[in-house]
């Protein structure tokens, strides 16, 4: 009898499978801001590739939107009283797409090879005596003196961000890109399906094995919650906000500011703010060229900067942009308004009268306009109409965005070749602390494009780097704006965000510093 | 015969030849270096100086022409500092969506326009040619982009009818392949409508006033004979000609079509790769189209042969 039951026990539930509909797959449909071109996270900075980076690999430790450094792959971590012994243990069940386990050798062999190129990851591995694998799933930091910015620094958010890959990709030299895309993510980069220029898919990490607690920035569970990610290349604005509105995609990262009103107006449509700290512009000098190579002059184009007439020209939606009279993003910890004076309130007057007394001799100074970057094509339009109006010899010269990228990296003098000022803007994220912070630092020829030198500036930047008193950090991230602003290093310009733009039945997206895609789901 | 193909395909090797040579210069001269585009933003510039080198860009130019010009010569495109693959390979991906565009949108230029133009050339001075004469300027002067978000606004958003963007290949299913090259070929099909239609009136116009049509007309052929096997026959090689000139500027320059549409095609390569400083794809690239206009061009060039026996090689 009960041999009977069971066959038809297994005949109806095989009917019931038949009769089902298999359930389908959940696809979302995203256009990013960028073309993904190139694979590897740590061979280059750009943005789009970071975000690859999170789809595919883990990190040890994530930092949550309130900016506090998180244990991600880590389960465990404990420091020797004189803080210079560092022991993590990883969490248990961790293996890469190939079903091999994440290993301490594999942790290390990423942190090496992260930290011959990353800024952050140099100034750690300075201070690291050397790392060792204790067991399979513990390894350690030995420093030669006590560093304040293991954490944060493990824990970066942004590029290059130290992603933990196996050992045999992780040992491929720095000035080479690897070939091999095994991460231990949330998603499987489908390579086969990858047509740069076109679409990339990455589909659901079933062995991922998430946290528990909360998903918030990159900290947190990363539970993959549609089962493929689609990438779309569509590079004109308009095509893509046409795309969402029509319901071919599900997303747009960075839709341009001129289209939310039309996004907004659909009954379809979300706008979301995933990252409130934005993004911060800013105007570079260059240091070594005249006229900017005299700090009373940079002084008196400073005071002739103002913040809303740029914010005003550039974003044009007043709730999207915000004055900030900080070098660190407005709302983070280390925000102030100290040596900020001269932008706060900007005279004009003064600039002028500044400007008579540093001087100037009519050098013509040249800024560069990339005209096909849109984020900030008008920035240095304001920029120039201002410096004219101090009393500046302005020349505005029009080029493309790769264009003004090399000739930012030339020294010549403006007249062969060279630069006087450019405009740009950096994730928030990046400008948070005087360390990740590129344009504040004066290290020479070591700094950024523009090459301030200032050796006061390098001491208190090196002096927060080494302490991890939370007061003292303060004190030093307000004493190196003040010095970062006395000698001009970069003139901030105000902040604006990008909301995404979503189907209204895209839900779970995370708040935090950039569009990450775990906990996103299609209802 | 033959012997005209073989001289003019001979011909074309100083052609391919000087076309490298002046795109290789033109493009060390021009600003712009790949090594800080691939770098990222926030790259140092010791960072800028290692791609550099692991790219070869800070060999001597002699050199890396010599290399490149070996690997051409050898069948071989390089590869794209970008994406990492063969640049043959990369243009063999996009070259479907472009050719696709192109074959749709000649096709449907030369069966609208060709009896326009022919019926305008009939009627030169009437109120129809007078009508497809003012179209055809508003076809000259609408740009590209604004035709198509219209279409795109009437047809896809308002209407529902067709996909906003997009390329499906045709080895994806003959439906979703048209649906979504019905837009593309209607935006970028006007213009060249526009041109065809314009010359083909000109040339049937000018081939209605010679003697053999009087003839014809005196010895009582019907006027449709009289226009499609005299006046529209002795008129063809200028309509091919431009027809064969619009098929070539279409494999190259379908960049805002195919913009608008997001279709991924060798428009859109050339664009990307020129922006990126992606040297290896844009030489490619530029090789290839120079190849496929002399290609064009020899095809017109023996069409002739067929539309007018007057005509040997």
């Amino acid at each position: 009898m009960s041999r009977r039951w069971a066959v038809l026990a297994c005949v109806c539930v095989a009917l019931l499978a038949w009769a089902l509909p298999a359930r389908s797959e959940t696809v979302l449909r995203v256009a990013p801001h960028s073309n993904l071109v190139v694979l590897d996270p740590i061979w280059t900075t750009a943005y789009i590739t970071r975000n690859h980076g999170y789809m595919i690999y883990d990190t040890l430790f994530g930092t949550d939107a309130q900016g506090k450094v998180r244990p991600q792959m880590v389960d465990e971590w404990e420091v020797s009283r004189d803080r210079k012994v560092w022991t993590f243990r990883l969490r248990e069940g961790l293996q890469f797409h190939d079903g091999t386990p994440v290993t301490g050798r594999d942790v290390i062999a990423s942190l090496e090879r992260w930290g011959k190129r990353d800024t952050m990851g140099i100034k750690l591995m300075s201070f690291v005596e050397r790392i060792e694998a204790m067991d399979a799933r513990t390894f350690r930091l030995r420093l030669r003196e006590p560093y304040g910015l293991v954490l944060e620094s493990l824990g970066k958010p942004s590029s290059n961000v130290p992603f933990i890959m196996p050992e045999r990709v992780a040992r491929t030299s720095p000035d080479r890109q690897i070939d091999d895309t095994t991460g231990s993510g949330p998603f499987v980069f489908k390579r086969d399906a990858w047509r740069p220029g076109e679409r990339v898919v990455y589909l659901r990490n079933p062995k991922y094995v998430p946290r528990r607690d909360a998903p918030s920035g990159t900290a947190g569970a990363k539970i993959p919650k549609v089962d493929r990610v689609e990438w779309m290349i569509i590079k004109d604005p308009q095509t893509q906000a046409n795309a969402l509105i029509a319901g071919e995609i599900d997303l747009i990262e960075a839709p341009a500011h001129e289209l939310y009103a039309q996004l907004r107006r659909d009954p379809g449509v979300q706008l979301v703010e995933t990252n409130p700290l934005g993004f911060q512009a800013g105007l570079r000098f260059n240091h070594v060229q005249p006229p900017f190579d005299n700090v009373r002059i940079r002084r008196a184009a400073m005071a002739a900067l103002n913040q809303l007439s740029f914010l005003r020209a550039q974003v044009g939606v007043p709730e999207m942009y915000r004055t900030c009279f900080s070098v660190y993003p407005c709302g983070s910890p280390f925000a102030t308004q100290a040596g900020m004076d001269f932008i706060v309130r900007p005279d004009m007057k003064r600039a002028q009268q500044l400007l008579r007394e540093s001087g100037y001799d009519g050098t013509p100074i040249v800024i560069m306009q990339p005209t096909d970057l849109a984020v900030i094509a008008k920035l240095p339009v304001v920029a120039a109409q201002l410096l004219r109006t101090a009393g500046f010899k302005v020349d505005l010269q029009a080029m493309d965005w790769q264009t003004l990228v090399a000739r930012r990296a030339k020294k010549d003098p403006p007249s062969r070749g060279g630069w006087s000022i450019f405009c740009t803007i950096f994730a928030a994220v990046d400008m948070a602390n005087p360390v990740v912070n590129q344009p504040v630092a004066a290290a020479c020829d070591k700094s950024w494009f523009g090459w301030p030198c200032d050796e006061s500036l390098e001491k208190l930047r090196d002096a927060f780097a080494r302490t991890d008193d939370p007061a003292e950090q303060k004190r030093l991230a307000e004493a190196v704006q003040v010095r970062a602003m006395e000698i001009g290093t970069y003139v901030p310009l105000g902040e604006y965000v990008i909301p995404v733009a979503a189907r209204k039945n895209v839900q779970g997206l995370v708040t935090g510093y950039f569009l990450v895609l775990w906990n996103v789901e299609k209802r | 015969m033959l012997r005209f193909v073989l001289r003019r395909l001979l011909a074309t090797i100083p052609v391919l030849l000087v076309v490298a040579v002046v795109v290789f210069l033109m493009l060390r001269l021009t600003p712009g270096d790949p090594a800080a585009v691939i770098a990222g933003d926030s790259a140092t510039t010791e960072q800028i100086e290692q791609i550099r080198e692991a790219l070869g860009l800070n060999r001597p130019l002699v050199v890396q022409f010599g290399l490149w010009a070996g690997s051409v010569l050898r069948g071989d495109l390089g590869e794209s500092f970008f994406f990492k693959m063969p640049v043959a390979q990369l243009i063999a991906q996009r070259l479907e969506p472009t050719v696709a565009l192109a074959v749709s949108t000649t096709l449907l230029a030369v069966l609208i326009a060709v009896p326009l133009g022919v019926l305008a050339a009939w009627r030169r001075g009437g109120w129809f040619d007078r009508v497809l004469m003012g179209f055809s300027t508003i076809g000259f002067s609408v740009p590209v982009f604004v035709l198509g978000y219209v279409l795109i606004w009437l047809v896809s958003l308002k209407l529902g009818w067709l996909p906003v963007q997009g390329y499906r290949r045709i080895a994806e299913g003959f439906g979703p392949f048209i649906r979504h090259l019905i837009l593309p070929t209607l935006t970028l099909s006007v213009i060249y409508i526009a041109l065809i239609a314009r010359v083909t009136r000109a040339a049937v116009s000018e081939a209605l006033t010679e003697d053999y049509v009087r003839t014809a007309r005196a010895k009582g052929l019907p006027e449709t004979a009289v226009l499609t096997r005299h006046a529209l026959a002795n008129a063809a090689v200028p309509i091919v000609t431009v027809i064969g000139i619009g098929v070539a500027l279409l494999i190259g320059g379908v960049v805002v079509t195919e913009s608008v549409y997001a279709i991924p095609g060798l428009g859109r390569l050339t664009v990307d790769a020129v922006l990126a400083r992606d040297f290896p794809t844009i030489q490619g690239v530029i090789l290839f189209f120079s190849a496929v206009y002399v290609l064009i061009n020899l095809l017109v060039d023996l069409s002739y042969v067929l539309l007018d026996p007057r005509i040997r090689y």
